[in-house]
């Protein structure tokens, strides 16, 4: 072996030993205590940093939750309960029992239900519409369809339609999150109680106006008329600025209030077609 | 010839109706007065339905100082106070009456013989603006009487005259510049009496030389006021830029003109004053151009306030088969209607109606980074960085490159070759900084 | 009135200008060097251009159609500018593989990866120029001489150019400065007619294409500096005259540096830039070890615009003057 190559070896050998020697002692001055749960509880989190939790990533919401008193109103929409009772593990705290959500469009405002009245051409974005005009139709309350929805969401939960001009919700991907619900500059999206086999039964609609307004703006908007209020058993339904409201956590899935609305503006979604009753007509067949 | 030094655009002018006499539009059957047609607080409705009013009488109570009268412009009965959709179709009260004659109100001096003798003093001047509901006839419709009381601690030296109508197709100040010189230079006249100042200067765009010449004559009887003519651009008319223009200051960033010495206000309303002064007049009928390349019989119209945009559009031979666009005010920056059931309200300056042709935007491309947009800002900002910064939702970032500063002049705009519309987001982010700043300033006083 | 009315919000006008008419413009402002390069280069010329303008567009095509899966953009004419720049910074004898390659460099490395029209930072052209000069440097330095329309593609006569004359010393045996504004000059096929160049310049101007800050400063700044140099000892520099003609300043400074995507947004920065690139273009040509400095020097100054986009701003109007 050349001398050059011996005298190289050794002194890149005294360099890596005396830098890591170095690199040591200033880990070790310089080494900030924390606690070390924190680390254990962001490993088990799904590391999405959404902000569903409403805290800013999930190294953040480990903070937080490590130093809270007790687990109330703090969980990670995401991991749902199989990660909270992770986390409620490793604090050694009860899991706090929260109902899986996901996100509902309150609006049906599709072009042959809600008509056109004007044109826009300007920037495609819900919040600049929404703070320049009442929106293409008469309904000033409906759905923009310009889609900050769609670019807020990071789960490709949320996609738009193109026919109907509405978004349209992804139930198996969707985390109820919430970052769809902020982007709305109307509240139209509703984080809701999730049903067994994702069914649902919601009003479709956010119109505040009178019934004849909102009517002539849209076909199956809520007309404020009150006949779902009546007709619900379980004072699921309240009606507030003539729109009507069905409370996720109260309803039975009776569909009482689907066929009993007008305009067709409450909903259901995921149920079987309804068996049409078939009446024998007693002197039908008297010919021949 | 003077002028302000940086950006600027030059549309084509478009003064279809600058050789039109004013004609006096036939009063209308009812009439829908909205009570919010100014800066500032909606006025209060103190009529009822049912009620009789004559020509010129108050409907509506300021609501506070920063707010103004609303004076029933024809002379009939209430038939119902209710809403009505604005340009955007957000809802607004309005008064409507049935007309019936027109009786005025007996204070009002109706004949029409010039008087230049001025007898009220600073302090009437100004309460009698507040009375007659004045408020700026360029468009910007701010209460008139705040503009004249000057705070506590400033002070005002020079009042410029905006004669430069710089937004294409829009001629309504013109006309009353050469109809009605004699009563725009003593409404300037009073304006400096209520200023307390003694140096007014009236900045005309060199496109109106008939005007400019007109006013110079008149105005050599008068102390103190000078007529000078400008280049023509746009937005010349918009008060930073006039400032510079005229008096070679700039205005400072998030400041008023007062805060340069000076007071801006509009031909129009100097003719509005002279009448609410000399003649006892409040502010019920303006002129409005109704124009367009497809308009049958485009005019000068002296027009009172609540009649339907639609019966002005009648008038001109009605709204053309191809029709794309309704403007109420001018190409850069007017409103456009969703239908022509709108009044005329006092900030209405002109109707513009457009063919499809030219109603529907440039298609959009990415932006090229060409810089015309940063060589056009009137007010030396990046448009296409606080743009993209706006549409991307980074507005600490936006309000650090001014964005709340910008004068909304469009010019921007219009010059992008990749036809971004950059005055949207611009709009968006200069609403959002705002709120930002206000939430800030709370936050502040709450601690 | 059948269809709807338009209620998008003001400005309710437009400007005519299009990104399209505005590539068109710079392709017309070429038009004359084009004409130039074929009559001294003859078909080679023919040749490269047209294929190089060619690739450029098909490379575009199937990178947005089939890898990007977007919208297709040939149609604005940028892949078009960007041929015929790429093409006008090469000899025109090189062989037709190459000129392929540094159109799918130039458009597929220098523009596409980073987005597409506007998102780019250097300059697509000279970086397809670069790496040609860089993979092939013998191809990309035999200079064919202007022999006229007879000039052959394959078999061209090569020689020297007036910069490697100037880089060997040799002085006394620079063409003149009246065969340098011609083109009669050996060189790369653009940059050749200093002529055609300058009319290019000023359809630009009238057009209100480009300002005349870029420009300007380049050559005022070349300028300065070789006459300083050439004031201090004229037997070893050449005059400030014989830099602004030859190699490719005037096509740098005229067609390359003026690229909108890649140079800076305001006045005051643009200055600088042309500053920094007649500087760093003398540097190269003086001391460096490549007798042409330009493209060099643009891709360098390229580096520094977002920066200066980011510090450098005009004061705004209104801007309260600090104390002092």
């Amino acid at each position: 072996m050349s001398s050059t190559v011996i005298i190289t070896v050794v002194t890149l050998l005294i360099l890596a030993f005396s830098s890591s020697v170095i690199l040591y002692f200033i880990s070790q001055k310089f080494k900030v205590e924390e606690d070390p749960r924190i680390d254990q509880v962001q490993e088990v989190l799904p590391a999405a940093n959404c902000g569903g939790c409403g805290y800013a990533g999930c190294r953040n919401f480990a903070e937080a939750i490590v130093n809270a008193e007790n687990l109330e109103g703090i969980n990670c929409p995401v991991g749902g309960p199989d990660v909270m009772a992770k986390v409620a593990a490793i604090l050694g705290k009860e899991a706090v029992k929260s109902d899986p959500l996901v996100a509902v469009l309150k609006c049906n405002g599709a072009p042959e239900n809600r008509p056109q009245k004007v044109e826009y051409d300007g920037a495609q974005m819900c919040r600049i519409k929404h703070n320049y005009f009442i929106g293409e139709t008469d309904c000033s309350y409906g759905c923009l369809g310009s889609g900050d929805c769609v670019v807020a969401c990071k789960f490709d939960a949320i996609k738009m339609d193109p026919k109907t001009n509405l978004p349209v919700v992804d139930d198996d991907n969707c985390v109820a999150c919430g970052a769809c619900v902020k982007a709305c500059p109307r509240n139209l999206i509703e984080l809701r109680k999730k049903a067994a086999k994702n069914r649902k039964i919601y009003v479709a609609c956010s119109n505040c106006d009178k019934g004849g307004p909102a009517k002539r703006a849209c076909n199956v908007a809520c007309i404020g008329c009150g006949k779902c209020v009546k007709v619900c058993s379980y004072e699921a339904i309240t009606m507030e600025n003539n729109l009507a409201y069905i409370d996720a956590t109260k309803c039975k899935m009776c569909r009482k209030c689907v066929d009993e609305c007008p305009t067709g503006a409450i909903i259901e979604v995921g149920f079987p077609p309804k068996k049409v009753k078939v009446e024998v007509v007693e002197d039908a067949v008297q010919s021949n | 010839m003077k002028s302000f030094p940086a950006g600027g655009i030059h549309p084509s002018d478009n003064k279809l109706t600058a050789g039109n006499k004013i004609e006096r539009l036939a009063i209308p059957s009812s009439v829908a007065i909205p009570v919010s047609q100014h800066i500032g607080a909606p006025a209060e409705v103190i009529v009822n339905k049912g009620d009789i009013v004559k020509t010129g009488q108050v409907i509506a109570c300021s609501k506070g100082f920063v707010s103004t009268n609303i004076h029933s412009s024809v002379s009939g009965k209430v038939n119902k106070i209710e809403e009505i959709a604005d340009a955007s179709g957000f809802k607004q009260l309005a008064v409507f009456i049935d007309v019936e004659g027109d009786e005025w109100e007996p204070s009002i001096i109706r004949s029409s013989d010039v008087d230049s003798n001025i007898t009220l003093s600073s302090e009437e001047i100004i309460k009698r603006c507040q009375e007659a509901g004045i408020v700026g006839m360029g468009g910007a419709a701010f209460p008139v009487h705040v503009k004249l009381s000057v705070p506590e601690g400033k002070k005002c030296d020079v009042l410029l005259i905006n004669g430069v109508e710089c937004e294409p197709y829009l001629t309504s100040d013109h006309r009353l510049m050469l109809e009605h010189g004699e009563e725009i230079i003593i409404g300037v006249s009073i304006l400096m009496k209520a200023l307390k100042v003694d140096t007014a200067m009236i900045g005309i765009e060199n496109n109106k030389p008939d005007a400019i010449e007109n006013l110079q004559k008149i105005a050599s009887r008068f102390l103190g006021i000078t007529i000078l003519p400008l280049k023509v651009k746009y937005p010349q008319g918009a008060e930073k830029q006039l400032i510079k223009a005229l008096r070679n200051r700039e205005v400072p960033m998030g400041k008023l003109p007062i805060d340069v010495n000076t007071v801006v206000q509009n031909v129009g309303t100097a003719f509005a004053v002279y009448e609410a002064v000399q003649k006892n007049k409040p502010l019920f009928e303006r002129v409005v151009t109704i124009t367009g390349k497809t308009v049958a019989k485009p005019g000068n119209f002296m027009v009172r306030i609540g009649t339907p945009i639609s019966t002005l559009i009648d008038v001109a031979g009605g709204v053309p088969e191809d029709t794309g666009k309704i403007i109420s005010g001018g190409p850069m920056m007017g409103k456009a209607l969703r239908n022509t059931l709108s009044p005329i309200v006092k900030g209405t300056s002109g109707i513009v109606l457009f063919p499809e042709e030219e109603s529907t935007r440039k298609e959009v491309g990415p932006c090229i980074r060409c810089g015309k947009c940063v060589t056009v800002c009137a007010l030396k900002l990046e448009p296409y960085l606080m743009a993209t910064l706006s549409e991307k939702g980074m507005f600490e970032r936006a309000e650090e490159e001014g964005v709340a500063n910008c004068c909304d002049c469009a010019s921007c705009h219009y010059i992008c070759p990749a036809g971004r519309p950059l005055l949207d987001y611009l709009r968006l982010g200069k609403s959002t900084v705002l709120k930002m700043a206000r939430e800030r300033a709370a936050k502040k006083l709450a601690i | 009135m059948s269809r709807l009315l338009n209620v998008s919000p003001a400005p309710h006008a437009q400007g005519k200008d299009t990104t399209k008419k505005l590539m068109i413009g710079v392709i017309i402002a070429l038009m004359p060097a084009l004409i130039a390069s074929i009559y001294y280069f003859g078909f080679g010329a023919i040749l490269i251009t047209s294929v190089s303008v060619a690739s450029c567009i098909v490379f575009e095509y199937l990178i947005q159609r089939f890898i990007l899966k977007g919208s297709v953009t040939i149609t604005d004419g940028s892949a078009v500018v960007t041929g015929l720049l790429l093409a006008f910074n090469v000899p025109s004898n090189l062989p037709i593989y190459a000129i392929i390659i540094g159109a799918l460099v130039a458009i597929g490395i220098a523009k596409m990866t980073f987005g597409g029209l506007g998102n780019n930072p250097f300059n697509p052209a000279l970086v397809g120029r670069v790496f040609l000069l860089i993979s092939f440097p013998v191809q990309m330095t035999s200079w064919p001489e202007p022999r006229g329309f007879t000039t052959s593609y394959a078999d061209a006569i090569t020689g020297e150019t007036p910069l490697s004359l100037l880089k060997r010393g040799a002085l006394d045996s620079l063409p003149s400065n009246s065969d340098m504004f011609l083109g009669n000059i050996g060189g790369s096929m653009g940059e050749v007619a200093a002529l055609a160049l300058i009319l290019g310049l000023a359809y630009m101007l009238i057009r209100k294409i480009i300002t005349w800050h870029i420009p300007v400063s380049i050559l005022a700044t070349i300028a300065v500096f070789t006459g300083i140099l050439w004031k201090i000892d004229p037997s070893q520099y050449a005059d400030p005259l014989f830099h602004l003609l030859s190699g490719g300043v005037l096509l740098g400074a005229i067609f390359m540096a003026t690229d909108y995507v890649t140079s800076p947004m305001n006045y005051k920065s643009m200055v600088i830039y042309g500053v920094g690139i007649g500087l760093l273009t003398v540097i190269i040509r003086i001391w460096g070890a490549y007798p042409e400095g330009v493209s060099f020097a643009i891709l360098i100054m390229n580096a520094f615009v977002p920066l200066m986009n980011r510090y450098i701003k005009i004061k705004p109007f209104g801007e309260e003057v600090k104390n002092g």
